[in-house]
């Protein structure tokens, strides 16, 4: 029921919204909570695992009750706390959790059944027969136990990560958080205040309490926008500061307001990464309920939340409240009630000497033993000195005491220290380096303690800093005493809920001490207690004190579980912003791409790079046909296929020789200027890391040449050799990969095309295979190298990049003149199987030169990377699978990469596994499929017939083994 | 070799994608001329500083600064590498150091406006507080899921350098970046 007066709330701003179809209004400043509480609605939602009834618990983002899904179809949200959520225009929340309806949930059924579903349940019953489990039960049990769910559809909202630095962080704008970060600002420090609340304030907001002899709101309203008028603060509302991390980091989840969240362009959420020199942690303390039998009825709630709901949204949840609580601070509970007009049906204190002065019916020494009503509170039973009183109600508002929101300080394994006087946890000093915890987190209960606990840890904090704090005085507060006696749990028969959301009660907590889960840990892991998505914010403190007393330990002793993060729920797409689909990494584009695709070229990707997998033709309707002709069209004609993606590293300096003949297997110094060679190069423990060529263009002018898979892992590499290993050299290193568009033009006609386009021709004495130099194209300084991966007559020729989209069309279309063209992926990989090329196919990173038959390049005269692990006895071992070539000699014609090779008459076991198949293309020149293939002691195995199974296909095919060169073994087409 | 169309033309990295205006914010395309990537040789370290600062006029630049202007800048670029931006080197240089042009390698845009430095704050994870990252200093870091080289002109404005084959998706981001700052931006 809405107040007639009072609130933060705009009265003149009716907003309009649904809960589960239903037609509601509420008022500018209201959440969702406020709002249908406003109108009425108690009952919310319906448990997680009994479906009993739930109403609103709390305020804030410890709230375990009131979950809903928001909104419909792909944007849909499930589990969001109604508490936070801002009301705006059109709003549509729905229940969860509940079949067919709220008010009718058939699931409840469950809670008749309770005896059997208690803790531990699960482990004992669905044990057997085993196999159930996973078919069965545990579908079953999904159904029936659960949150919201997502809509299962890709969702395009935006979210947004972002980077922040700044001098201090404040965690919390409540009265210590506020006057931490104005005397930081004041200083000059940079200073971040995050608070997850949409106004600064925190409870000066719920409370009736003056500053500075104005209303507590009004007082934080104006020391914020003194803060946000400072260039050297930034003041973060809707920001929840979820973990603490190494080295002053901190996460922080970031809810835009639905106004600004619905513009154009506009993230959902962003999460923050904030660097902190220093951190103050203002975080406040959460109200703890008291477990009683029914304590979960829709109308109990905790006390403090009440009187925020009374103060700050001018709603009172019940026309004759209840209130229950073991401290004084719940008295004001009752004040606040009666200030604002509302019956205050009873105030009940658990402490005998309690005492107070408002004209109302007060029981000290009694408690509250049950809750009537099980759609909405209608009663409770108090047990009084005297005997059960039994007082209608609709509304209970109760307070077992206040919880320090120690969270963040455990981020980093810390543990919280047990403060008796308290009956609390308090945070352990330096349990994160750097941050400070102030106010009601820190344990300090009233208004005037915070404030000048903030003021003066931002002063230690600014000495820290090397920076002067500056006179800020405090203004006027309460400081009255916080007064205690702790109460967990109300005895008696009957359910009394500890964690409202995992619905773990008193029983189960002792039933697992009885079972010998003793230990906290257990404990939590054997009920679920504190294992929800509120991780037990409302319930851990109450739990292990009743697992203390079961177990006849004392609290401190009991300990308390792991805190981690994050604090509040976080959206895996808020932590992955920018990640989603094609977002998940750069996308890498050649200079050829453009008019690859407008020659209808499928692009498949190569790491980051999109490459031609084929160009088709008119009347081409498979891939195959398309390969095949163009690994005809370079045999016979010319082809054309964009090589850039290859890395390229520019070497130079007068030790770049040496640091060549020092990475690769084989001697670089002494080749020649104007010529390429082939490389090997090996990783430290002597397996093969990559291959490719590299030219001399100049006396201290190397260009090494990597493959596109290896091309950032070797450029890390020589980046290591000359930096750790090889310091000594005089050498510089600079990729020059993008610097150059580079094409490889195959064929026998490939030196008619080219002559046709460079400013001077070239001729085979000038121009020998594995020649390479300075030429020139139209004017343009291009580099030319005389190198194969075709096995035909061939060259690469490179331009600066920007000319490498118009070079492409002009070798294309002098090709075609030609009789040739472009190709792509496919036919390259077929032309280089025919010639036993290897690739990372081969190279996978588990091979070694002796593998693949080249160990006489591991060069016997100098040292270099990898060679000591190569010459290991395992790594030379004449057993070892060897590359070899395949070609299908039996009915079955086909051959599949990844297949494995057994003895032809032995079964396809693993303990007869003879190699495995890494490479296989249609070769319409030996009009076979070819197959390259690591076999044991394949090299003495040339001529033999094995059989190769795909186990995953379902494919059986006879094999010869041969050389894996299959094409043009004396090489004379690349010479010719 | 007569047909126009078939001779060879220069596309700068990122046509077809720029120029950008999002509100207060604009992204274009930077044509810098000559990039060379200097490498001082052993033990030339001050002779090329010297001759470097008489060839081109530039202060040779400290780690993670750049020195000189629109005309002719020198950017720290990693380890033990200046990009010159702007002149062809002085072939005097070679005496001092190795040079590597690096011209086409690299897509330059300008992100410039009232909240520059928020948008980038969404991609890159260096601290880019005026007191911190003042015009005249330099990072290689991250642009979201990739290299950059950030540079601070102005106050509100930074030269990008990412890598020309990236050039799409520096854009992208970018973008996606600007239209969430002003968003954010009060009415």
């Amino acid at each position: 029921m809405r107040l007639g007066k009072g609130g933060q709330i705009d009265r003149n701003q009716r907003i309009a919204f649904r809960f589960d179809g239903h037609r509601y209004e509420g008022f500018a400043g209201d959440t969702l909570a406020s709002a249908l509480l406003a109108n009425g609605q108690r009952l919310l939602a319906r448990s997680f695992k009994y479906h009993r009834p739930r109403g609103v618990l709390t305020a804030g983002s410890e709230e375990p009750n009131a979950l809903v899904t928001i909104g419909q179809g792909a944007a849909q949200e499930p589990n969001v706390r109604a508490t936070v959520q801002e009301l705006h225009e059109g709003l549509e929340a729905r229940s969860q959790n509940a079949w067919p309806s709220l008010e009718l949930d058939l699931l409840a059924v469950n809670d008749l059944a309770s005896p059997f579903l208690a803790a531990g349940f699960y482990y004992k019953t669905f044990m057997w027969p085993r196999a159930f489990w996973e078919k069965l039960y545990e579908p079953l049990i999904r159904r029936a136990a659960g949150l919201g769910a997502l809509s299962g559809q890709n969702n395009a909202d935006r979210y947004e990560r972002v980077f922040a630095h700044c001098d201090l962080l404040v965690i919390g704008a409540g009265p210590a958080g506020l006057m931490a970060a104005l005397t930081a600002a004041r200083a000059g420090a940079d200073v971040i205040l995050c608070d997850e609340d949409t106004r600064t304030g925190g409870r000066l907001n719920a409370e009736t309490h003056e500053v500075a002899g104005q209303p507590g709101a009004d007082w934080a309203a104006a020391i914020t926008a003194e803060l946000s008028a400072m260039p050297n603060v930034r003041v973060l509302t809707r920001t929840t500061v979820t973990g603490a991390y190494d080295q002053g980091t901190y996460g922080a989840l970031e809810r835009l307001s639905p106004g600004v969240a619905a513009r154009k362009g506009a993230p959902r959420e962003a999460f923050w990464r904030i660097v902190a020199r220093r951190a103050v942690l203002a975080a406040g303390a959460l109200e703890r309920p008291v477990a009683f039998r029914n304590n979960d009825r829709p109308g109990v709630m905790m006390a403090g939340a009440l009187r925020a709901y009374v103060n700050r949204w001018a709603v009172s949840p019940g026309r004759a409240v209840t209130v229950f609580g073991n401290n004084d601070d719940a008295h004001r509970t009752a004040a606040d009630l009666l200030a604002a007009g509302v019956h205050v049906a009873a105030l009940i204190d658990s402490r005998p000497d309690a005492v107070t002065d408002l004209d109302i019916p007060f029981f000290k020494g009694a408690q509250v033993c049950d809750a009537h009503g099980r759609k909405g509170l209608e009663a409770i039973s108090i047990a009084t000195t005297s005997g059960i009183e039994k007082i209608r109600t609709d509304c209970l508002a109760m307070s077992g005491g206040w919880n320090p929101t120690v969270h963040l300080t455990c981020h980093m394994n810390g543990r919280p220290t047990w403060n008796a006087g308290l009956a609390s946890f308090v945070p352990t000093p330096g349990a994160i380096p750097g941050m400070v915890a102030a106010g009601a987190c820190n344990g300090t209960m009233s208004t005037h303690g915070c404030l000048a606990e903030g003021a003066r840890v931002a002063a230690e904090v600014l000495g820290d800093l090397g920076m002067k704090a500056p006179d800020v005085a405090l203004p006027q507060a309460e400081d009255a005493p916080y007064r205690i006696t702790p109460l967990w749990t109300v005895p008696g028969k009957g359910r009394a809920w500890l964690d409202f959301q995992n619905d773990v009660t008193v029983k189960d907590v002792k039933q697992a001490a009885v079972e010998n889960f003793r230990s906290v840990e257990h404990m939590k892991r054997y009920t679920t207690q504190g294992m929800a998505t509120d991780q037990g914010k409302n319930s851990n403190v109450a739990a292990l004190a009743v697992l203390a007393d079961a177990t006849g330990r004392g609290i401190p002793e009991t300990g308390t579980t792991t805190f981690r993060p994050p604090y509040v729920p976080v959206s895996i797409a808020a932590m992955g912003a920018g990640a989603q689909g094609a977002g998940f990494a750069p996308q890498r584009f050649t200079t050829s791409h453009r008019a690859s695709v407008a020659a209808g070229a499928p692009m498949i990707e190569a790491g980051l790079w999109y490459r031609p997998s084929y160009f088709p033709k008119d009347g081409e309707t498979t891939w195959r046909q398309s390969c095949d002709r163009e690994v005809v069209m370079v045999r016979n004609a010319v082809g054309v296929c964009d090589v850039s993606t290859l890395g390229k590293i520019d070497i130079k300096g007068p030790g770049a020789g040496a640091l060549l003949d020092f990475v690769y297997t084989n001697m670089f110094s002494t080749l020649p200027e104007g010529r390429v060679r082939y490389g090997l190069m090996l990783r430290e423990d002597g397996h093969v890391m990559d291959d490719g060529t590299t030219a001399r263009l100049g006396p201290d002018h190397f260009v090494m040449t990597t493959t596109t898979a290896a091309a950032g892992q070797v450029m890390k590499h020589l980046e290591f050799a000359q930096q750790a290993l090889r310091p000594d050299l005089d050498v510089s290193i600079c990729s020059v990969t993008e610097q150059w568009a580079q094409f490889a033009v195959a064929g026998p006609k490939a030196r008619d095309l080219l002559n046709g386009m460079l400013d001077s021709p070239i001729d085979d004495a000038a121009w020998p295979f594995m020649a390479c130099g300075p030429v020139a194209l139209q004017g343009v300084a291009g580099r030319l190298f005389r190198i194969s991966f075709s096995g035909e007559h061939a060259y690469e020729v490179a331009v600066p990049a920007r000319y490498g989209d118009s070079l492409f069309r002009l070798l294309v279309s002098r090709a075609e003149a030609l009789g040739g063209g472009a190709y792509g992926l496919e036919a390259l990989n077929v032309l280089r199987i025919e010639k036993g090329f290897i690739t990372h196919a081969e190279i996978h990173g588990r091979t070694t030169a002796f593998d693949i038959g080249m160990q006489k390049m591991l060069s016997a005269k100098k040292d270099f990377i990898g060679k000591a692990a190569a010459a290991r006895p395992g790594l030379v071992d004449p057993d070892r699978e060897q590359l070899v070539g395949l070609k299908p000699v039996g009915v079955v014609k086909q051959l599949t990469a990844g297949a494995h090779l057994f003895d032809r008459d032995a079964p396809a076991t693993r303990e007869n596994d003879q190699g495995y198949v890494t490479s296989v293309g249609f070769s319409p020149t030996l009009e076979s499929f070819l197959g390259l293939a690591f076999l044991k002691q394949g090299r003495t195995r040339h001529g033999e017939v094995i059989r190769m199974v795909d186990h995953l296909r379902g494919l059986e095919t006879l094999c010869e083994v041969c050389d894996p060169v299959f094409f043009d073994p004396e090489g004379g087409r690349a010479r010719g | 070799m007569a047909d126009a169309s078939l001779s060879l033309a220069a596309l700068t990295p990122c046509a077809g994608l720029l120029p950008l205006t999002i509100g207060a914010l604009s992204l274009s395309e930077v044509e810098p001329g000559h990039l060379t990537a200097i490498a001082p040789l052993r033990g030339k370290a001050d002779a090329l500083a010297a001759a470097f600062k008489a060839a081109h006029g530039l202060d040779w630049p400290a780690p993670n600064r750049a020195t000189g202007g629109d005309d002719a800048r020198a950017v720290w670029f990693g380890h033990a590498h200046v990009l010159l931006m702007g002149p062809a080197p002085d072939p005097a240089l070679v005496a001092h150091a190795s040079l590597t042009d690096v011209s086409d390698g690299w897509a330059l845009v300008l992100l410039q406006g009232a909240g520059a430095a928020d948008v980038l704050a969404r991609i890159s994870p260096i601290d880019l507080r005026p007191g911190v990252f003042q015009p005249g200093h330099t990072a290689r870091t991250e642009l979201l899921h990739m290299q950059a080289a950030i540079t601070r002109l102005r106050d509100d404005a930074f030269l990008i350098m990412g890598f020309r084959s990236m050039a799409r998706t520096m854009v992208h981001d970018l973008k996606i970046a600007m239209e969430g700052v002003e968003a954010r931006r009060a009415d």
